[in-house]
């Protein structure tokens, strides 16, 4: 049995071996793939522009004004002398935000009363505007607050020290900055090993049955199950190595931590590349020819990704989908990722996508055995 | 150029469509699949963020605090804990995104020094979610502090009136309730149009090598000119057909707002199918594998157009040189088309700049399309 497991194994490496454009295949996209990801793959918002216009002229305005401007998150892109071009602007996309303060502003604050600020905000990219109405409101309020507080110091009508006030201290576990690198990276190795490991196996097998070389095989004494783990053994092998050259450029290139332990993640990676085998090897046993594959991939692994997780939160989507990504390998795979990778967790934290990821891989394994028998006969 | 020979290629290719499954699967099936996974499953909206809490005071006063996050419907409140250990372990497990840890001493620090912090700990792996529940987070302390404040300077009778004294008056233009599907439905258009586009495409030329019908096509007195048109006409009705769904879909189904004019959409839809169909009659010239030749086409539409088309990542938070590769792509100009004619109503007009691009893409690639095919057998 090993020794017919071995040929066939070699055979297969012999294979890829002289496919020079194969080595070039497998792993160019991937890598052009990594680098896309890391630089475009960003939900961060920094200096959006900004238009803004001060009608009120006082050195309450100036310092509001001068409050968004220095804070990193706007970035004032177009002058504005009346309301119309504020307007203007924003219909225009020059800007994504229009603050406008009107005039009176600081005789409202003066009086202790509620002062409007008015904000205009383009909500094609609902997002970025979220989060910039968020920055807006944060840094309104801490202005507002440090005036309110001190013209009641002033004018005495505070009545006495000290004035009492809460904070709010924030800190961000395993992604201190908030880099939005660090989520996507970890998760494009996951995504990356998916897409390829399935689209091998599906051709190999399904391009030995178009040749007509399968049944070549299958008049040789060996068996369906010797066959199947000849032919997929050589693509687990690819896919380690794929996984290790993109997590490669995930830590040195884009310098994303790694704070668990290594070895956790080698063993998710052996689960996951199960699934990944067994699917490729279903999809073979449905199709007939490798077009056929290919468009079997697409419709088996596009909602594989986007159900994931992998840029879109799984709480937030509606509760049936929410049941189906239950059973997407990816989903655990990325928790297994991204747990080892930020969060350092052990196998402690790590037990039950590991178990549901054991779970998916031998039943998918066990389908796509007992499919590829009868596909045989 | 004969039109009647233009005609016959073209009905040899719709024979071939229909009678193949898969690519009668991937033109009609496809766009309902994207528009349905793409529409329910990218949601960005963040509610019900759960929650774990820690009350180490456990008096009135930190009771009151909890409750307002308990309150929110920004927040679910999915465990108590009593130790750090527990807040550590949830995080870690993921069960919880955000803790509040009201500290032991809360209320005697803000009696005796007039301040005392809450701890909020967020999980920041997904960093955008974070931000967005760390700043409703922020609110709802803020919201107690000032009650706290105003409660005190009544107290010794004081008269301020109010701790917020700048409002914000915010008014949202084009999408007024910041649907996060408002924003990815109409871009999903262009996924479609790209996937649809450049996968059939892909396979025309590279099925005729495969199949070896090539040598008889050779010998036809075909020219590459009307080889080309009979073979892309049937596709750019399909796509025209396909966005004709997706858009009956996004406004009658997913409610998205359409402000513009059909005219504009077609027209640039036309421009963007253009180079896609080229784009795959180029790579299936190029590559005469039909399985390569739709490898290389999906690589080289629907990578760009997810990425750095805007579709869902802002081009201007990409770096700079990422942010000068996007002007290579051309689905960058159709989705900054697309959401400006459904969101905001543009007309052609306003958005000049963009349709000027896309047609000047279309243009360079319908000529190398064109060029690209030579009638020799090697």
């Amino acid at each position: 049995m090993f020794g017919r497991i071995a040929h066939l194994l070699m055979k297969e490496f012999l294979q890829l071996k002289r496919d020079k454009s194969a080595r070039f295949r497998l792993l160019i996209p991937l890598v052009i793939q990594m680098l896309l990801f890391g630089y475009a793959a960003t939900f961060e918002v920094f200096n959006v522009s900004t238009a803004i216009l001060d009608q009120d002229h006082t050195p309450e305005s100036r310092s509001l004004v001068a409050a968004f401007v220095h804070s990193s998150r706007f970035q004032l892109t177009t002058g504005a002398s009346t309301h119309r071009d504020v307007e203007r602007a924003v219909a225009a996309s020059d800007a994504q935000v229009g603050i406008v303060i009107p005039a009176g502003f600081s005789e409202l604050l003066r009086k202790g009363r509620s002062s409007p600020v008015q904000v205009l905000l383009d909500g094609t990219n609902s997002n970025t505007a979220l989060i910039a109405l968020g920055y807006v409101n944060e840094i309104t309020g801490t202005f507002g607050q440090a005036y309110a507080l001190d013209l009641a110091q002033r004018t005495g009508r505070a009545l006495g020290q000290p004035l009492v006030h809460v904070d709010m201290a924030r800190r961000y576990w395993y992604n201190p900055n908030l880099n939005s690198r660090w989520f996507f990276v970890p998760g494009v190795i996951g995504t990356l090993v998916l897409v390829t490991i399935v689209n091998l196996t599906a051709f190999a097998i399904v391009r030995e049955r178009e040749v007509g070389t399968l049944e070549q095989l299958l008049v040789t004494p060996i068996r369906p199950f010797e066959f199947i783990v000849g032919k997929t053994l050589p693509f687990f092998f690819v896919g380690l190595i794929q996984v290790s050259v993109v997590a490669a450029i995930g830590l040195l290139w884009f310098k994303v931590p790694f704070a668990g332990n290594p070895l956790l993640l080698v063993a998710g990676t052996c689960l996951f590349l199960l699934s990944t085998l067994s699917i490729g090897l279903l999809i073979s046993t449905i199709c007939t020819t490798q077009q056929q594959a290919f468009a079997s991939n697409f419709f088996v692994l596009n909602p594989m990704f986007i159900l994931s997780g992998f840029s879109f939160p799984i709480s937030s989507m509606p509760q049936a989908l929410q049941w189906i990504t239950l059973v997407d390998p990816l989903r655990y795979f990325l928790i297994i990722v991204r747990g080892t990778f930020l969060k350092g967790v052990g196998i402690d934290v790590l037990w039950p996508p590991m178990l549901a990821l054991a779970a998916i891989g031998f039943t998918l394994l066990t389908v796509s055995i007992l499919r590829f028998r009868k596909a045989l006969d | 150029m004969r039109v009647r020979r233009i005609i016959a290629i073209a009905r040899k290719e719709v024979l071939q469509v229909v009678r193949d499954p898969r690519s009668l699967m991937i033109a009609l099936l496809l766009p309902l699949m994207q528009m349905f996974m793409l529409g329910y499953g990218v949601n960005l909206d963040v509610s019900h963020i759960p929650l774990c809490t820690v009350d180490q005071e456990g008096n009135q006063q930190s009771t009151d605090l909890l409750k307002r996050f308990s309150a929110s419907r920004y927040f679910d409140v999915r465990a108590v804990a009593t130790t750090l250990a527990e807040v550590t372990r949830q995080l870690d497990a993921g069960g919880c995104q955000l803790a509040v840890v009201v500290p032991r001493g809360f209320s005697r620090h803000l009696a005796d020094e007039g301040a005392a912090t809450v701890q909020v700990l967020v999980d920041g792996t997904d960093s955008n979610t974070a931000t967005i529940a760390a700043g409703y987070a922020g609110a709802v302390i803020a919201g107690y502090s000032n009650q706290v404040q105003l409660d005190a300077i009544h107290r010794r009778g004081g008269q301020i009136q109010t701790l917020t004294p700048v409002s914000v008056q915010s008014r949202v233009w084009f999408n007024e309730d910041l649907e996060s599907s408002y924003f990815i439905i109409p871009g999903v258009v262009a996924l479609v149009m790209a996937i649809v586009g450049a996968q059939l495409t892909s396979l025309t030329i590279a099925r005729e090598w495969e199949r070896g019908t090539m040598e008889v096509l050779v010998s036809t007195p075909v020219t590459p000119l009307e080889l080309m048109l009979g073979k892309l006409f049937p596709y750019f009705a399909i796509g025209l057909f396909d966005a004709a769904m997706c858009l009956a879909l996004a406004v009658g189904w997913f409610h998205v707002p359409f402000r513009g004019t059909l005219l504009t959409l077609l027209a640039t839809t036309s421009l963007f199918l253009m180079v896609v169909l080229c784009i795959g009659y180029y790579v299936s010239v190029s590559i005469r594998s039909q399985v390569g030749a739709s490898q290389v086409a999906l690589i080289l539409t629907m990578l760009p157009t997810t990425l750095l088309s805007g579709f869902s990542f802002p081009i201007e938070q990409m770096p700079r040189f990422v942010q000068g590769v996007t002007y290579l792509v051309s689905a960058r100009y159709y989705v900054t088309i697309l959401k400006a004619v459904f969101l905001k109503g543009s007309s052609v007009v306003e958005l000049a700049v963009p349709v000027a691009c896309l047609a000047l893409y279309a243009a360079v690639l319908v000529t190398l399309a064109a060029r690209s095919f030579r009638k020799t057998l090697d």
